[in-house]
Parts: structure tokens; C-alpha cells; sequence
């Protein structure tokens, strides 16, 4: 009986019109554009510079700032208000302001001060840009102290502390690196969350599903009937990924392909298993959509896909523990980029298959024959 | 009813959860020795919001599984014979090794570490002020305590209106399309464009409505204040929920099926509306191409106009480059629209 079954869902899902095309493209489309936008690497922060002092010094550690790779120098204005205006109309996001002065009071003992001022609405951006131009000048100070300072003084007063950083797993810091796996799961989850959400309503209200509900049909065998599509599809979705991932970004797992076709098929089974639950509850194609959309929603934002888990609050992670989304991305990052095997990720593959036969089972039970 | 119950549910979570602030990062320690030098600088760390020192560790065979185990993701090797090298030589090494899969947390955490260990460093020279010393002092702007609600309540804004606007009326002309209750309307003498601004206007007073609880619960609840004219948010946000809804308006006339229109609306917008909108990444740093195709994302402008607006504090007039856009957006959404809209039956 599924053999019939699925060849009318094959049937139904190829003969459309719009949907094969869809599944193609969809894939192409975001790992081909997507990566490139999906990036906080910052750099190239826009500066605006207040050269009060116009010495040696300043020249040279501003000199040093633009030279640094990380800001560009966009505007120089003569005092802190037009600075600020140039903030405000997003042509700069830092300002960096050096005090006349400067040089004297640094050659004169009395220490030196410069301001920064970042637009902290994003606060990350606001930040991390601190926290550069904070580095370069503590660099250009060590310089500084080198030059003035007498040799004796050196030695013998200051014990230093040499710090040296060192990043496994992405040694370039590479933003793409940790977006592509992400993104494949992305998509992975709105084709195989929100297709199998609109199969059983659409039936409904075409009125087609009333032929299945009086047919011998078992319920269980016409789920399944709706799942195996979509898990083939899945399949088919994610080969695409990897070899995009490889062609266009260089990206080769550095664990094992087998790993994340497992949790791939068990993460398949878990989000159509949720998209029919809310096809049987819905009555109407937009309803159907409205749900799966917040559903959607939640678990790409909690998912640590943008932000990371760890920044949450307690309740969140909370949340983010029953996220099927958030326990899949892991495992994606993980196995792409720390090679990680599946009895390393047991957490994660326990919670998918508890929530496969969850959803699944709930399926199953909340498929009525009856109107 | 899950119409006006989904922006609340959403800005609420969003708004508390989302955050890219680093804190409670989990710390590995591993130190050779024991001396009272080390002891001091990993009591820093784990005293300090930032981190939370869970593991120590003997061997540098440990690292690996542990950053595999996701059990830290940060390690801190100290050189042996710390605090003795320290005060004999003068000089001694610590290395922090970083889980650099998120390569931005990575960075951050790094650098609060290499701080920490400096303070230490501070505290051994004693009080003795370096003369020569730069110090910068520094200023957040507009959000001094850098809250992620800052950032992330205008983009939510941006996108749960313009989503959830466009897919109400996505399917509205479609659905008599696919009932064969359009035909009603063609023969009756009725104008498209009537028939258009009346399919608008339900939707328009419900977005109304989800519009003012997200303002109501980012203010009380969020505790975002809105820094600029409330009457200038107003406006934009009118004109924002008109432009979205005759996107939704463009898609339905496009579209021959409920279905079509609604995987276009729902999941077509749906990323490049959180991608390239500037919600979560920054628009300057994208590729040029990227760029410029973000700003046919109307709610690039939309977000911008109310980070301007909401958070910064700046008036109208700051905005008025985005108001131009979007009215442009919403005349040319509407035009064809009009312009695609079939009088005749099929």
C-alpha cells in the first residue's frame, strides 16, 4: 500500500509546477549569496578622526590606526560635535580624538590621553571596534615607553607577563567557515519544516484528503507515506550543500560524512514530523503557514545560529535545550570544523531522536480520519 | 488571534535572548605549577563576569577533547615554574588557546583575557603610575551598557511587520483566485484599484495594532527607550506597514496558487530579510554586490530609519533619505500591482 502511497506523493510533489524548481534553487540561491552577507567579521570600520594636537605623535599613531587594516579613515573633522554628526549619518562609526597636548604631556611624564567614542545601537560592532583601536594603542605606547623611557628602568621594575594567542579549529578566523555549515542547516530545516506543513491542509482544503480518509489507508502508513518524500528531499538538499560548500568555499568536513548524514536523516525525520503535526491541526493553508513560521522563527533565532547560545540568559537556554535546530547546528559546526564523531555528540543525537519519535508519534495520533 | 499573539511572543524572546554580549565563557586551566602567581591570575579570571574557570587540566594531550567535548573554549597554559620565572627573569609566557569556531566570540574573549592577565600584571608593578602612560578613555555611544535589546528590537521590528504583513495579504487575492470568488469581483464594477486598497485596508488596522503592543512591550518590558520624536517613528512605521503590505499585494497578483504565494512570502523574505537587512550583520561589511542588493530590501531602510529615530534620537529630518525610499518603494509596489492585475477572466 505505500508503495502507492508514495507514488502519488512523488506524483504530487514533481508534477507541481513550482515545488522541484524550489528545491533546487532554494539551496543554490543561499549558500551561493548568503555567506558572503552572513559575516561579522569587522573590518574596515569606518573612522573619524580629531586631531587636536598635530605632532609627531599623533601623526604617527594615526597613521598606525589607518595602517592597521581594520579602520578606514573616513572623516577628520575639527571638533567632537561635527564628529558626532558624521556618526549620525552612519558615515563613521568610531571617533578617535587625541587632546592637544598630547605629545608634550607624554615627553613632559604626565601621561598621555586619547577618547574614543564608538556607536555602541550594535553593540558587538561598537565593541569589537573598541577593542582594536584600544590594542593599537597600547602597541604604539609600548613603543613609546621603549623610545623614552631609560634602559634601566626598563629591566629589573616590571615583571611582564608575554601573552601569546593561539585559534584551533578556524586559525584564520574566518567568519564563512562557521556560517556554512550553519546555513545548510537553515535550509534543511524551512524546506523539509515548512513543505511538509502545507501537504495534509492543502489536501484538505482541496478536499482530496476526504478520498484518503475514507480509504483503508492505516493512519501510521499514510504518515509515513508524507515523510519519505521530504526525507529524500532532505537527502538530495544536503548532498547539494556539501558539494557547494566544497566547490565554492574549499569546505571539507574534517569529520566524517557519514556522521552528518545520520543526524541529518534523524533531523529530517524531526522537523517534518513538527511541519505534519501542524498541517493536521491547521484547517487552512495560511494558518498552517502562520505557525510553522513562528515555529521557524524561534528556532532559528534560539538556535545559536546569529548569537551565540552562551550569551544567553538561563531561561533561554532553557528553551534552546528542546530547540531540535540549535542541537543539529552544533553538530554541524562541529563536525565540520572539529571533526567531531558521533559518540563525541551522544547529547545531541539522543535529544534528535527523542524529538523524531516525539513529533512523529504526535503525528501519527493527531491524524484524525474522522471530520 | 496568533496574528496578534506571534509579535509579542517574539519580540519578548528576542529581545531578552538575543544577545552577542560574551559572558560565562567556560575556561580551562592548565598549569604546570601550582604557585601562588597562577592561583592569582585564574582567581581574576573566574572572579570576573566574563568567564567561569570549570576545568583544570595536567596535559596539553587534554586540550583537544576538551574543545571537542564543547567542555571550554578557552585554555589557558601557563609555562611552568610560573611565578619563579616571574620573579627571577622577569618574564613569563601564558598561552591562550581559543575554540575559534565562533571567530568573533573568540576574539572578544581573548582580548577580555590578555586584559585581565595585564590588570595582574598592573598590580605587580605596584602603584607606581607608568609617566609615560596613554590612557584611552572611552565612550559607548547611545548605548553605554552595549544591550543587545538596542540593536535587535528595531530589526525584529523591521521584520516581523514586514513578514507577517506580507504574507496576510500575500494570499488575499490569490485565495479568490483559487474560490473562483474573483470572478464576483471582475464583474462587478468595481476598480482594481479599490478592489486593492480595500484588501489592504483590514490588514493595514490589525499591523496598526501589532505595531503599537511591540512598541508598548519594547519600552515597558524591553525597557528601550525611544530616544527621538515618537510622532516621526509613527510615520515611518505607517508608511513601512503600507509598503509591506503591497509587497504581499505584488506577490498575490504574481501567483496563481495559495501555496506559491505563500512559500514566496514566508520563506523567500524571510532570509533575506534577516540576511541583508542589517538586523544582525552589519550592511558595510558585506561584499559591494551584497550591498547593493540590500538596498532593495525594504527593511534596511526601515531598521536604520528606527535605529536613527528610536535610538539615537535624531529627528525626521535625519531620516528623510529613508521615508523617500520607502514612499518610492510602496508607489512602485503598488503600480504594478495595479499594473499586474488581470480584469480579465481566464
Amino acid at each position: 500500500m505505500i508503495k502507492y502511497l508514495l507514488k502519488k506523493e512523488f506524483k504530487q510533489i514533481l508534477r507541481n509546477h513550482f515545488l522541484p524548481k524550489m528545491i533546487f534553487i532554494f539551496p543554490f540561491m543561499v549558500l551561493m549569496v548568503f555567506p558572503w552577507a552572513a559575516s561579522y567579521e569587522i573590518k574596515n570600520l569606518n573612522l573619524s578622526v580629531i586631531d587636536n594636537d598635530h605632532s609627531t605623535y599623533s601623526q604617527q599613531l594615526i597613521q598606525k590606526i589607518i595602517s592597521s587594516n581594520y579602520f578606514k579613515l573616513t572623516d577628520v573633522s575639527p571638533n567632537y560635535n561635527k564628529a558626532l554628526k558624521s556618526i549620525e549619518s552612519n558615515q563613521s562609526d568610531i571617533i578617535f580624538e587625541i587632546p592637544s597636548d598630547f605629545e608634550k604631556n607624554i615627553v613632559n611624564r604626565q601621561g598621555g590621553k586619547v577618547m574614543i567614542s564608538a556607536n555602541a545601537v550594535n553593540g558587538m560592532k561598537g565593541g569589537i571596534g573598541m577593542t582594536y583601536l584600544n590594542s593599537i594603542v597600547m602597541d604604539f605606547n609600548a613603543g613609546i615607553i621603549q623610545e623614552l623611557m631609560p634602559a634601566a628602568q626598563i629591566s629589573g621594575t616590571t615583571p611582564t607577563i608575554e601573552i601569546s594567542t593561539q585559534y584551533r579549529f578556524n586559525p584564520h578566523l574566518n567568519y564563512r567557515v562557521f556560517m556554512v555549515p550553519a546555513l545548510m542547516v537553515m535550509i534543511l530545516t524551512l524546506l523539509c519544516g515548512f513543505l511538509p506543513a502545507i501537504s495534509i491542509v492543502f489536501e484538505k482544503e482541496r478536499g482530496t484528503m476526504e478520498q484518503i480518509n475514507v480509504s483503508p489507508v492505516p493512519k501510521s502508513t499514510f504518515i509515513l507515506a508524507k515523510l519519505i518524500p521530504f526525507w529524500i528531499i532532505g537527502c538530495i538538499v544536503i548532498s547539494i550543500g556539501f558539494l557547494i560548500a566544497w566547490a565554492v568555499y574549499g569546505l571539507i568536513p574534517a569529520g566524517h560524512f557519514s556522521t552528518i548524514y545520520l543526524f541529518a536523516a534523524i533531523y529530517i525525520l524531526t522537523v517534518s514530523g513538527l511541519g505534519i503535526v501542524i498541517s493536521n491541526y491547521a484547517s487552512t493553508l495560511q494558518q498552517a503557514m502562520f505557525i510553522v513560521f513562528f515555529f521557524m522563527m524561534l528556532f532559528i533565532m534560539l538556535s545559536g545560529l546569529y548569537t551565540p547560545i552562551d550569551s544567553m540568559p538561563e531561561w533561554a537556554k532553557w528553551i534552546a535545550a528542546f530547540n531540535p535546530l540549535k542541537h543539529f547546528m552544533v553538530v554541524m559546526r562541529s563536525v565540520y570544523l572539529k571533526g567531531s564523531n558521533p559518540l563525541q555528540l551522544m547529547n545531541d543525537l539522543l535529544a534528535l531522536i527523542g524529538f523524531a519519535v516525539f513529533f512523529n508519534t504526535w503525528a501519527v495520533i493527531s491524524y484524525k480520519k474522522k471530520n | 488571534m496568533i496574528l496578534l499573539l506571534m509579535p509579542v511572543i517574539q519580540i519578548i524572546l528576542f529581545g531578552f535572548a538575543l544577545s552577542t554580549e560574551v559572558k560565562n565563557t567556560e575556561v580551562a586551566v592548565l598549569a604546570p605549577t601550582n604557585d601562588d602567581a597562577t592561583s592569582r591570575i585564574i582567581d581574576k579570571i573566574n572572579a570576573s563576569a566574563y568567564f567561569d574557570v570549570v576545568a583544570k587540566i595536567h596535559t596539553t594531550a587534554e586540550i583537544q577533547p576538551i574543545f571537542r567535548d564543547a567542555k571550554a573554549k578557552l585554555v589557558i597554559v601557563f609555562e611552568d615554574h610560573f611565578a619563579e620565572r616571574l620573579r627571577k627573569t622577569g618574564k613569563a609566557h601564558i598561552q591562550l588557546i581559543a575554540d575559534a569556531t565562533d571567530p568573533n566570540a573568540a576574539t572578544s574573549f581573548t582580548f577580555y583575557a590578555s586584559n585581565i592577565i595585564a590588570s595582574y600584571q598592573q598590580e605587580l608593578a605596584g602603584s607606581v603610575v607608568n609617566p609615560y602612560q596613554i590612557i584611552p578613555e572611552v565612550k559607548m555611544l547611545y548605548n553605554p551598557q552595549m544591550i543587545g535589546a538596542f540593536n535587535f528590537v528595531p530589526g525584529v521590528l523591521g521584520m516581523i511587520m514586514l513578514l507577517i504583513c506580507a504574507m496576510m495579504t500575500s494570499i488575499a487575492i490569490v485565495r479568490e483566485k483559487e474560490m473562483g470568488t474573483m470572478e464576483i469581483l471582475l464583474v462587478s464594477p468595481m476598480k482594481p484599484i479599490y478592489i486593492i486598497l480595500s484588501k489592504i485596508t483590514p490588514y493595514f488596522v490589525l499591523s496598526c495594532v501589532n505595531f503599537a503592543t511591540i512598541m508598548l512591550l519594547s519600552v515597558f518590558v524591553l525597557k528601550v527607550p525611544v530616544a527621538g520624536s515618537f510622532i516621526s517613528l509613527v510615520i515611518v512605521s505607517l508608511l513601512y506597514i503600507f509598503l509591506s503590505l503591497s509587497l504581499g499585494l505584488l506577490v498575490s497578483t504574481m501567483t496563481d496558487s495559495q501555496q506559491a504565494a505563500m512559500l514566496i512570502s514566508g520563506m523567500g523574505l524571510m532570509l533575506p530579510v534577516m540576511l541583508l537587512s542589517g538586523m544582525i550583520f552589519p550592511v558595510e561589511n558585506m561584499p559591494v554586490a551584497l550591498q547593493w542588493l540590500s538596498d532593495i530590501v525594504p527593511a534596511k531602510w526601515y531598521i536604520s530609519a528606527v535605529k536613527s529615530i528610536m535610538i539615537k534620537g535624531l529627528g525626521i529630518t535625519s531620516v528623510l533619505k529613508e521615508v523617500a525610499i520607502l514612499s518610492f518603494m510602496s508607489i512602485v509596489m503598488i503600480g504594478i500591482s495595479l499594473k499586474k492585475f488581470k480584469i480579465r477572466l481566464e
